[in-house]
């Protein structure tokens, strides 16, 4: 299964500047491994050493915000877009 | 610095006024240091004290500056009682160093717009400008 992962900004140093990579599993979270093992200093930006979504990430595959579906877990297919995208955030 | 295209920056601005008395928030695209698009997203946080941007919002704003060639630049926010300076929220949670971060106060009722780029916990103010 391969999937189109689009890496935002600021992320895309440690991708040598891909604004998308085509990383290949059958889950969310076996390409965000295969990812990491791609790109070793992705490593803890995405997922934390627990093995959970961090939480100032979101993940979407195609429309759908990953945490609404079965998080990590969630399966994908070829073609899938799996984007991620940052938690913009802030306030007084 | 920052140049904001006219029509992104009106409509940015009116998206803050709009968005009273919450905060107001949403993204800015272009190429280089020159936003063009304005995409204003739902503050999902609802408060008056705080945002966070629709991360749908987000998403779909991504894909069209794609589409068009663009890139995120940035993000805008506004405050409603406060004057335009990140406050240790908005550092603490800048997510990109390489965005500008741009804020809308209205505290004084008339907007003030002010760009900021944040690094590691550092506050740079820069120039905006407009575009013509």
């Amino acid at each position: 299964m391969s999937v189109e992962v689009r890496i935002p900004t600021m992320l895309r140093s440690h991708v040598a500047g891909a604004a998308t990579v085509a990383v290949e599993g059958a889950t969310i979270r076996e390409v965000v491994d295969h990812l990491v093992g791609s790109y070793p200093s992705l490593a803890g930006q995405i997922v934390t050493p627990e093995g959970a979504l961090h939480k100032f990430v979101n993940v979407y595959l195609n429309d759908d915000d990953i945490r609404y579906l079965d998080k990590l877990d969630t399966k994908v297919g070829d073609g899938d877009t799996v984007s991620i995208l940052p938690a913009v955030a802030g306030g007084a | 610095m920052l140049r904001i295209a006219r029509d992104a920056y009106g409509e940015m601005v009116a998206h803050c006024w709009a968005g009273l008395p919450l905060e107001a928030c949403g993204l800015l695209a272009g190429a280089g240091d020159d936003a063009t698009v304005c995409y204003p997203t739902a503050n999902v946080a609802e408060s008056a004290l705080v945002y966070t941007v629709d991360p749908k919002g987000f998403l779909r704003a991504d894909r069209d500056a794609e589409a068009r060639g663009l890139t995120i630049l940035g993000v805008f926010h506004s405050h409603t009682h406060t004057a335009a300076y990140p406050s240790p929220t908005d550092v603490a949670q800048a997510p990109d160093p390489g965005w500008h971060y741009v804020l809308v106060s209205l505290a004084d009722g008339v907007p003030a717009v002010r760009s900021y780029r944040i690094v590691g916990g550092n506050i740079d103010e820069e120039p905006v400008v407009l575009l013509r």
